[in-house]
């Protein structure tokens, strides 16, 4: 039997090392297992093809809180946050949409299709940000306690904070919870590429198109993001996402948390209906008073706990919870600098965001596509060129390109990703060379990561990059399963941290943060 | 890049100091020289010109253009004359300035409406229903703002077809120039003597060679948007932005302003019937508005005073207007208490005092009563003894005679 520890975290993503940063701060003795080689579960870069360092899955970053950077001390311990402030938004018909931070070239840009739409997009932009002012709440309060005579404080702090809400944004968030992304931006614009470049906010990750009742939401859970205290700003960070979790590893570290990888673990210690420690792959066990899992509702409950002993509605949601994915991840390493078609030769717009076959109509049938279990050959690719932002991810005049792929089911009609795998990265290649015709030439190697790769490697079941689809019910009270919110389980001693937990996915570091402080909170009763 | 405007060949080679600023998207000299003495002294001593083409220009036409317009602004249309021109602001419902800009009446149904922003959708929601098309014709017009004592003998020496000299403060004539249909009104944002010339695009070089080459005897020099905002003050125009804030662009509610409280009770007409905001409003007038605008003044014995304490001069001079605001109190350095804030603040080189923009509880805005405004004198946050005065600061007579 090995020594004996406070917590020991399962899994060391962004969740899990923030939630280890906090309880080794408070001065925990904490142990965190990953099962791979390398700290960051979906948040890291790998170096795949030699002298080129790709973000392996996950590109950007918005909603990581700002008390886990400053709680956490992240800049000391290496985070760096670069920009990433241009969006262009490409048309199979060759229309493209440049959107940029001065504000009277994306007016103008804009203008090009409607003036009223350019006209609009200040008052949009403004409400959006009142609607996520409202909603900023959630990112940093636990699901309540339903019984209000048990806990009415936390029921009576919400009814409070909604009761502040101007009822305007109320009605908005309503709508916005409630309907489709390309209803709810209709209500502003007129311009297809304008509203389906927005409504891709509303698409990534998730099994939604446009259309979708639901994409709203998704839009909105995209927006949540602010660095620095301006809403709905996106970044890169030095070395890729991976930088992140080494950030958050090193913080880890400096308050004496011990993380070790390759370490997988195979089920829990339980007795009865309390929780001891965890058992290796290897056989090792290790005991602690609290166990944390970072990982899937399934992983979670099915896999490391068993179902023995689990209240029987918990086990049915689990085995319910969509998680399927239909996100694919493509990397690229580049000889030289892409051309765009739409803007031509060097520019910051290189160092920026591009998305491909934008238009309402094309979303939709890239949907449809995908509900029947299959994918189109033209795809919609949310690029983007990291190398740009941080020259240390490629060998120098070399570039790294992220393709984040929507709708690629996890589940195929015909075939299984294992044999189109190659197919889907050809699908990809193909696309982006209608929009950037030197892009075949420029090509030196490529990863690609389908759902089926995603849950593979890093155990995200089903494939979903937030750990369980992002649809109302599957959010606040019912995430991960509706009686079974918040970061506490049935069984004693174990807690849960990751994203398929309150307030769900995305590099936020959120989840993690409110787990640990659940656990100090209990751990002082 | 930001934009050039159509005069930007003849603007470019005379920017001596390369000092551009970007202005709704368009290059646009800061000033021109690498001093702004001699263009502030131009607008007030000869004449300057400015070009203002990055505004936004909205032609209103059709049969309900004045009834259109009548419901959306706050002064009452039917009054304004084919031929004149008023200024005033609009509102949202809630009464609060969402913009202000002139209006020129170009004939019984045609409206033009020059704005710092854009305005199309605003109009366009406004006028939904009526009989009424709004256009956006911001780029098929350049436009120049002729400014100063001497712009009118200029003018005079390029258009012999209009009587400039009947020309009222505020009114509107077609005027040719070298062959070239120029619309002049008597308008402009520096409270002098002065004209704004708005030509179609394509004639824009050929109206500023002709005005340069006869406006040399005169003085004439061009300007930039520097001592723009010096003269501004003086005449005690606010500035979007800058002294109130759009309700398109406020976050907070406590950052709009309705036109009472921004000094602009003159331009609401409650009388007209009904029109965007008009309750509200009323409302606000009967109740008293909570806040009004002022202009604050502070003589050279005070800042004598100031710099006098760290062994100094006044060091005021060769500053152009800040738009930082500072707070104004009242209660002196014991016990003091903010009553509001300046907005626009700058030693006025013509009037020899510093003046501001100011924004004050109505119940401590009393035309003649002290205030404190904070300075900094050396690195030391101090509160200066200024006045309220009546607005503008400066209003020549020539203004309007």
């Amino acid at each position: 039997m090995n020594k004996k520890y406070d917590a020991i975290i399962i899994g060391a993503g962004h969740n899990g090392l923030t939630c280890a940063g906090y309880l080794a701060k408070a001065g925990k003795k904490v142990l965190v297992l990953e099962k791979r080689y390398l700290v960051g579960g979906a948040t890291v870069s790998e170096e795949i093809v030699p002298g080129f360092k790709f973000a392996t899955f996950s590109y950007l970053v918005s909603l990581l809180r700002s008390e886990v950077i400053h709680d956490l001390e992240l800049v000391k311990h290496g985070l760096r946050m670069l920009p990433f402030e241009t969006t262009l938004d490409l048309a199979v018909n060759g229309d493209s949409l440049y959107r940029e931070p001065d504000h009277y070239r994306t007016y103008r840009a804009i203008a090009r299709y409607s003036k009223r739409d350019a006209e609009a997009y200040d008052d949009y932009k403004l409400m959006m940000r009142h609607v996520i002012h409202a909603v900023r709440y959630l990112m940093h309060h636990a699901p309540p306690n339903m019984d209000f005579d048990a806990n009415p404080q936390a029921l009576i702090d919400l009814a409070k904070h909604v009761g502040t809400v101007d009822k305007e944004v109320l009605y908005t968030l309503i709508q916005l919870l409630t309907i489709s992304a390309d209803d709810f931006l209709s209500q502003w614009f007129e311009t297809d590429i304008l509203k389906a470049g927005l409504a891709t906010s509303g698409m990534i990750g998730s099994m939604v198109s446009p259309k979708s009742p639901g994409s709203g939401l998704v839009l909105l859970a995209m927006y949540m993001g602010e660095i620095d205290g301006v809403y709905r700003t996106w970044r890169f960070a030095k070395g890729g996402t991976g930088g992140v979790a080494n950030a958050l590893a090193q913080a880890a570290r400096s308050f004496g948390a011990e993380i070790r990888t390759n370490a997988p673990v195979a089920q829990l210690m339980r007795h009865g209906d309390e929780v001891r420690g965890v058992v290796l792959e290897s056989g090792e066990e290790i005991t602690a008073d609290v166990i944390v899992s970072s990982l899937t509702p399934q992983m979670t409950y099915l896999k490391l706990a068993g179902e023995e002993g689990l209240p029987s509605d918990l086990v049915q949601q689990v085995k319910r919870w969509n998680s399927f994915g239909s996100a694919s991840k493509i990397n690229l390493a580049l000889d030289g600098v892409p051309d765009f078609k739409a803007m031509p030769g060097y520019g910051m717009h290189l160092a920026g965001g591009f998305n491909t076959n934008v238009s309402i109509d094309s979303f939709e049938r890239l949907y449809d596509t995908a509900k029947y279990g299959d994918f189109e050959r033209h795809l919609f690719i949310d690029g983007g060129l990291i190398s740009f932002a941080d020259p240390d991810m490629a060998p120098p005049g070399k570039h790294v390109m992220t393709c984040f792929v929507m709708y690629t089911p996890y589940h195929l009609r015909q075939g299984t990703w294992d044999e189109r795998r190659e197919e889907l990265g050809d699908a990809v290649v193909d696309t982006l060379e209608h929009y950037i015709p030197n892009i075949r030439q420029l090509i030196v190697g490529r990863q690609i990561s389908t759902p089926l790769d995603i849950e593979r490697l890093i155990n995200m079941s089903g494939g979903n990059i937030f750990q369980g689809e992002l649809r109302l019910s599957q959010m606040f009270l019912m995430r991960p399963a509706a009686g079974y919110s918040g970061y506490q389980t049935p069984l004693h001693n174990y807690y849960i941290c990751g994203s398929s937990a309150h307030p769900s996915g995305g590099i936020s570091g959120a989840p993690g943060r409110l787990a640990a402080l659940q656990i100090l909170a209990d751990g002082k009763k | 890049m930001p934009l050039p405007t159509p005069f930007h060949t003849r603007t470019a080679p005379l920017c001596e100091s390369h000092s551009w600023r970007d202005w709704s998207g368009y290059l646009s000299p800061s000033m021109y020289e690498l001093s702004f003495e001699r263009e502030y002294w131009a607008i007030r001593n000869a004449a300057g010109v400015i070009d203002i083409s990055p505004l936004f220009k909205y032609d209103i036409i059709g049969p309900d253009a004045e009834a259109m317009l009548n419901r959306t602004v706050t002064r009452d249309m039917r009054r304004c004359r084919v031929g004149q021109v008023f200024y005033t602001p609009w509102c949202d419902e809630t009464g609060d300035m969402r913009h202000d800009g002139n209006i020129i009446r170009i004939a019984a149904d045609h409206f033009r409406v020059t704005t710092a922003d854009p305005m199309l959708r605003w109009f366009e929601d406004c006028g939904y229903g009526m009989d009424v098309t709004i256009t956006d014709v911001s780029t098929r017009y350049a436009a120049l703002a002729l400014q100063g004592p001497n712009s009118r003998a200029i003018l005079k020496q390029l258009t012999a077809n209009l009587d400039l000299d009947t020309l009222r403060y505020f009114r509107m004539g077609m005027g040719i120039i070298n062959e070239i249909e120029v619309m002049i009104t008597r308008t402009g944002f520096t409270g002098d003597l002065g004209y704004e010339l708005w030509v179609e695009a394509q004639h824009a070089e050929a109206l500023w060679d002709r005005l340069m080459r006869v406006g040399r005897a005169y003085g004439l020099l061009p300007f930039g948007l520097t001592v723009l905002d010096m003269v501004r003050v003086e005449a005690g125009l606010l500035l979007i932005e800058v002294d109130y804030i759009a309700t398109n662009h406020a976050v907070i509610d406590g950052q709009k302003s309705n036109p009472l409280e921004a000094g602009l009770d003159w331009a609401v007409n409650f009388d007209k019937g009904e029109f965007i905001g008009r309750k509200p409003l009323l409302a606000d007038q009967e109740r008293g508005p909570e806040w009004r605008l002022v202009g604050l003044e502070v003589d050279w014995a005070e800042l004598e005073r100031l710099w006098a304490a760290v062994d100094l001069r006044p060091k005021v001079v060769y500053r152009t207007t800040s738009r930082e605001s500072v707070p104004v109190y009242r209660g002196g350095t014991n016990g003091r208490l903010q009553i509001g804030q300046a907005t626009s603040h700058l030693f006025s080189p013509l009037l020899k005092k510093y003046i501001a923009l100011a924004t004050l509880k109505t119940p401590d805005a009393t035309l003649g009563s002290e205030v404190d405004l904070e300075m900094t004198v050396e690195y030391s946050r101090v509160l200066a003894k200024a006045k309220i005065v009546q607005l503008p600061f400066f209003n020549p007579a020539r203004k309007r005679e």
